[in-house]
Order: C-alpha cells, then structure tokens, then sequence
C-alpha cells in the first residue's frame, strides 16, 4: 500500500528523473514530504518562472526531459511562461503541479486555478489526475509524449487528496500505447529520392538548418552530408551549434540578424533544404521574397509544420537523423557546387561580421572575448534582445547543445534559470549567462538559489542601460523616440554581493579578458557587470516584412 | 472558401472537445455547427464539425488537430460523396385557421413531422441536409418563428468507406 505522493516520487524515479526544479505550497505538501527523504535532488528555485526554465535549461543541454513542480493557484499560473518558452522551442520537459482536493474542483477553492485548461495552448498534452491509481500510468505517459516525436512540455495537475490517498500499487505497462499518438521516424523513400535527385542536379544548393537537427541529436549526419556534397549550410538562432562555427561551409545564423553571406546565399539558392525547421518570420522575412528561385526540400518530423508558412517542393515527414542516415546510404557524389562555394567564399570575405575598434567598449568585443577563452568548451545561454543576438552572431559555437537561448517565445529573464539548469545536465562543463541589464532584472531573484545551491554559472551582463533591442527599433523606426526604453543605473556587483556572489565591474575592453578569467576561476556563480556603448546597434538588421537579402547596417555589394 | 464537414475521432476523455474547440478559435476559424456522440467503437466519440475555409487552411487545421494526442483520426468528408443530415425542431406561431393549414402543408412538403400542437403553436420536426432546412424555415418565416433549434450537421461515407480508428 502506497500513497499517491510516494508512487508519484518513485514513477519519477523510473523515469530516470535525478532532479527537479520546484517550489513548495499548500497542496504539494505531500508531495515535498515524500521528497524529504527521497535521493531525488531538488533545487528550490525563488520563483516558479524560474523553475520551468531550469527544467528547460536542463533539457536542453541533456536531451533528456527536464521536471519541475509548483504548487496550485499561483504557482502553477508562475509556470505559464516557462511552459510556453518550452512549448515554442520544443523542448521536453514535465511540469507537476499541485491543485485543490478533487471535492473542491470548481469551486474557486483557495489557490485553484483551471492551469490545465490554462496550458492547453501551450502543452503538447496534459492531465489532471482524478485517480491515484492512474497517476503511474499518467506519469509514463508524460515522460513519452514530452520526450518523443516532437518534443515539447506536458504538464500533470494533481489534487492534493490524490496524492495522500493510500491505495495497492497498480502494474503500470512497460509499454506506452497511445492511439492517437504515432510520430513517423522514417521518411517516406521515393520522397527521400526526389530529394537527393534535386540536390544533386542543384547548383546552388544552401542547407537551412534548424533546431530540429539539435532535438534529433543529427548534427554529425548533418556536417557529413553537407561536407560530402559541398553544400554551405545556413542555420537559424535554434540552429546554431549544429556545424562548427569555424567550418568553411558554416554560413552563420540566416534572417533577421543573419549574416550578409548567409542570407544572400540563400536568396540565390536553386535548391534549399530545410531540415528541422519552421520557416518562422525572424527568418524568411518576406516569404514571397524567400529563396524565391529555389526547389524547397523539407524535413520534419511534424507534419504541421511542412508547407505551414511557405510553399515545399519536396516534403519528407520524419525524424532528421533518420531521414539523414537514409539519404547517406544512398548518397552518390556531384561537384557541380565548386563556383558556388568560390562565390560564397567571396561574400564571407567582404562582407564579414564586424566588431569596431574605438578603444570603446563594444558587446561584441565582449563576445568575441568570451568565445576565444572558452573555445566552444562551455554552455552558452542567453537572455532575449541585443544580447541574445550578440552571442549569436559573435559566439563561435563548436557543438550542439551549447547554446540555450528562448528563440519562439523570446522570454526575457530565461537565461540566468536555464543556466542553473544547464549546469546540473552538464557539471563538466563552465555555463555562461549572456545577459542584458533589463533581461536579467527580470528573474534577478535567481542570484539566491545560485548561491544558495553554489551553481557556478557567470553572468556577463552588458548593460547599455537601456532596453536595447526596443531602443534600437525606436531609432531606426520611430525617430529616436525612446519611448520607455531607458533603465536608471543599477550596481549589479553590489546585488551579487549582497546574495553572496562574487563580481566586478568592466568598464575598458582591456579589462574584459581578466574579468572573463576571473569568472572562469571562479569556484561558484560570478557576476561581470559588462558596462557597453550605450547605443550600439544589433547590424546586420532585415528589417520586418522586408526581403532577407535586403539588409541595413551591412557591407555596401 | 466553401463548407467543410470534418469527421473527428477522439478519446472519450474530459476536456477532449474543449482541446478541439480551442484549437479552432486560437486559429481564427468559425465552427458553423458541431455535433458530438459516442460512436461504433467503445472509448471512442465521433465529433463533427462543419467550418469554412480555404483549401490550405482547413489542410493546416486538420494537421494541428491531428497532433492533439487524444484525436485519433481526422477526415474531411467534403473529399468524398457522403450522406449529411441535421435535425431541426421549429416552433412556429399557428394560430387556428388558414395559417395552421398551411404550415401543415409546408411541413408535409418537406417531410417534416408535427412533434407537439399547441394552442397557438406547433412544433415541427426536420430531418435533412443544411440546405434544406434552411429552406423550410425561410418559408415559415412568415408564419412567425419562435424558436429554432438545430443540431450540428453529422455525415457519413456512401459506399463501404469508414472513417473508423483503424488504416
């Protein structure tokens, strides 16, 4: 005989789950009693939002599913925005909540709210449990739909006398049978043929590769296919880590921030394959104008997504690393693509990113920086803005699963907890936050559960002192009208320290590399208050429903 | 943009229609009508929903339903030839005399049965097509409607065709 909150624990435990990121309530009681002695870690987060990213930040840096738990009411409802930054990126986690005994459902109880009726846009699936002994069941089932197919984020809602009722343990099937759940792995072959037929007899063929290649963990498959044939591979912000930033076919980030050679490339592409990818407007711009010559291959695993925004000639539904092992085994050579990648070599050439050298200090020096002392060896996570854009374009990624940062949603205040996260998916490894001064006063209550818990993240905040993306757009857009976009002052080393943290201040670009070490050596969390130019721009820039090959801030062609 | 008719098979599990529903209006569609029932197979319910729309867009719906783990199968039936039916009960002002007459007379033109007679009213019962039953109640329109009542269209397959959980 056992209670709900004890086969809740141990079904976790079956799982493989070895940590969650929660916050206690009233109607979790039982269920933090049973984590009391229970060798599942849990790391008390200062807020749900937090709790969610980190069960994200985790999920993402380990291709395993992430939990996290939060009391009913207003815990749950602190949950909606992490789930939904889950649900975008297609990231799987499982996120438990607390909720009224089952008597009171309905009946605006204390702390009751509908949160499965809330999350329904937002979750690939949910539950609210009525009956302890589905709870096993419900809890395999979670685990398989969030971590299969199309990842993304299942939320179980469980009354309180769910979880304390005594009942015999029901046998829970080794197997999950879901019959309205059935993801296709393998594409389709004649569709794989036409494929490689077009790719073959292309000219000019560009890879635009997504997140999807990360999620399906396809990154060698993707560099051997595209070192095989000599085609340049674009990849979007979800993308990047998936080819080696220093690669000579490597194009960089596509789309609105794109590189100049990137989206050029694509803009003369014959053929564009698509692979883990949903053609999002940050990307295409204006999608009559998107690769408007070129045969479109698309890869997915989720049907939805083929011909959503943008017409395909050739669509292949399935899982990326699969699809991609069928087309190597029936790889046949061509070397049409020689003038092409000599064209492309010459757009790189003259038209590269650019970090100016005034003596001042610029973020993308900071970047850069950044990414010469940690060569590729660390995880990377951002917040959303300037700073998300910055590390992308800066930041030489080496390997997937580096690089976190909220590109569907764009959740301020995401990096600092799915740097906690990251951190226990890959202790070996050092995880720096790239933070803007706004973004990280968004869950800056963070700074206690790092200390608290001694999670060595670094938190390089390049504080222009202004929302800087919005400013930026105000200057281009609304004649400088900076509209609530400017941030008072703050001493960030003083807040860290406050929490215990170690910190310094960076005002002179000779003085980044030091604080970048310093926050290397350091044993715990660490705190770089990176205080930039305070108008720089984010350039290249397409701007909104404009033509990707139609940039400002770019190379005169 | 024409009709659609989208039969949906589902789980018979709470909150099922309300995923459907939500589906529909978070993507900007007008449900035209809905109907709902258990069906042939046990655990299971059939739900139809008629909605208008153009070609790529019903398309896009019926993928995002079909990711909808407890939605089982998803058919457009306007693909194929098909039986639809709706049931209507009208409530129409008849008082004694000519009008009374004639509206028992239109009803026997459409098929329709008089399910209850009231003083100054009676109830009609229809059976039949969209189209159909609003051409029935244009027409005693003039007679003075008090109440329409309609079901959502249902439909089914002619021929041997199923639109049932197995391929």
């Amino acid at each position: 005989m056992k209670t709900g909150a004890k086969i809740l624990v141990e079904s976790l435990q079956r799982e493989g789950v070895e940590i969650i990121f929660g916050y206690p309530g009233g109607v979790v009681l039982p269920i933090y009693d049973e984590l009391y002695d229970s060798s599942l870690r849990h790391i008390l987060v200062r807020h749900e939002q937090a709790a969610a990213h980190a069960a994200d930040g985790y999920a993402r840096a380990s291709g395993r599913v992430g939990v996290c738990l939060a009391t009913s009411g207003p815990g749950a409802c602190n949950l909606v925005t992490g789930i939904a930054t889950a649900y975008m990126d297609s990231v799987p986690i499982v996120a438990l909540t607390g909720q009224v005994p089952t008597n009171l459902l309905g009946n605006d109880a204390f702390q009751e709210s509908d949160i499965t009726g809330i999350t329904m846009p937002i979750t690939k699936h949910n539950y609210l449990v009525k009956d302890t002994a589905d709870l096993g069941r419900i809890v395999k089932e979670a685990f398989y739909i969030a971590g299969t197919g199309r990842p993304g984020p299942v939320l179980i809602d469980i009354p309180k006398d769910v979880c304390t009722k005594v009942i015999k343990e029901p046998l829970v099937p080794e197997k999950v049978t879901l019959r309205g759940y059935n993801p296709t792995y393998r594409g389709h072959r004649r569709q794989i043929e036409k494929a490689l037929q077009l790719i073959a007899a292309a000219e000019r063929p560009v890879i635009y590769a997504g997140g999807g290649v990360i999620l399906s963990n396809a990154s060698v498959e993707l560099v051997d296919f595209a070192t095989q044939l000599g085609i340049p591979i674009a990849t979007t912000l979800m993308g990047l880590g998936c080819i080696p930033g220093d690669h000579p076919l490597n194009l960089g980030m596509l789309g609105m921030h794109g590189t100049e050679y990137a989206n050029f490339a694509i803009t003369e592409s014959d053929v564009l394959f698509s692979i883990g990818v949903r053609f999002d407007d940050r990307v295409t711009g204006k999608t009559d104008t998107f690769a408007p010559h070129a045969k479109i291959i698309h890869i997915d695993i989720d049907p939805a997504e083929i011909g959503k925004n943008k017409r395909v000639d050739v669509p292949v539904v399935g899982d990326v690393k699969a699809v991609l092992q069928d087309m190597l085994s029936m790889l046949k050579k061509n070397g049409l693509t020689d003038a092409w990648l000599k064209k492309i070599k010459h757009w790189k050439q003259h038209h590269p990113l650019t970090c100016p050298d005034d003596g001042r200090l610029h973020p993308q020096f900071v970047v850069r920086q950044m990414s010469e002392l940690l060569g590729g060896d660390a995880i990377i996570v951002s917040e959303v803005g300037q700073n998300q854009m910055w590390t992308a374009q800066h930041y030489c990624f080496k390997n997937p699963r580096t690089w976190l940062t909220s590109g569907g949603l764009g959740t301020m205040g995401y990096g600092l907890p799915a740097a906690m996260g990251a951190h226990f998916a890959r202790p070996d490894l050092p995880v720096f936050d790239v933070a803007g001064d706004g973004s990280i006063q968004m869950n800056i209550q963070e700074f206690g559960t790092i200390s608290h818990n001694k999670i060595p993240v670094k938190i390089a905040i390049l504080n222009n002192r202004f929302l800087g993306m919005v400013r930026q757009w105000q200057e281009l857009f609304y004649d400088r009208r900076y509209s609530f976009t400017e941030l008072p002052p703050v001493e960030f080393v003083k807040i860290a320290n406050a929490y215990g943290i170690e910190g310094v201040k960076v005002e002179s670009p000779d003085d980044v590399m030091p604080a970048l070490r310093a926050a290397l050596d350091c044993d715990g969390p660490f705190v770089m208050d990176f205080r930039i130019e305070r108008e720089e721009n984010v350039f290249p820039m397409v701007p909104a429903g404009a033509a990707i090959n139609e940039m400002i801030g770019g190379h005169p062609r | 943009m024409k009709p659609h008719t989208l039969s949906i098979l589902v789980e018979n599990r709470a909150g099922v229609l309300s995923r459907v529903t939500g589906l529909f209006s978070r993507r900007g569609f007008n449900i035209e009508s809905l109907a709902v029932g258990p069906c042939e197979e046990p655990g299971m319910s059939r739900i139809t929903i008629v909605v208008i729309g153009d070609d790529e867009k019903i398309e896009q719906v019926m993928k995002q339903l079909n990711k909808l783990i407890d939605i089982i199968k998803v058919s457009d039936l306007t693909e194929n030839e098909r039986v639809e039916r709706e049931l209507a009960l009208i409530k129409v002002t008849a008082e004694q005399g000519t009008s009374r007459a004639e509206i028992m007379q239109i009803a026997s033109i459409f098929r329709a049965q008089i399910v209850d007679v009231g003083a100054k009213s009676l109830i009609l019962q229809v059976i039949g097509d969209t189209e159909k039953i609003d051409a029935m109640e244009k027409l005693l329109r003039q007679y003075g409607v008090k109440e329409f009542v309609r079901t959502g269209t249902i439909g089914i397959l002619r021929g041997s065709k199923t639109v049932t959980s197995s391929k």
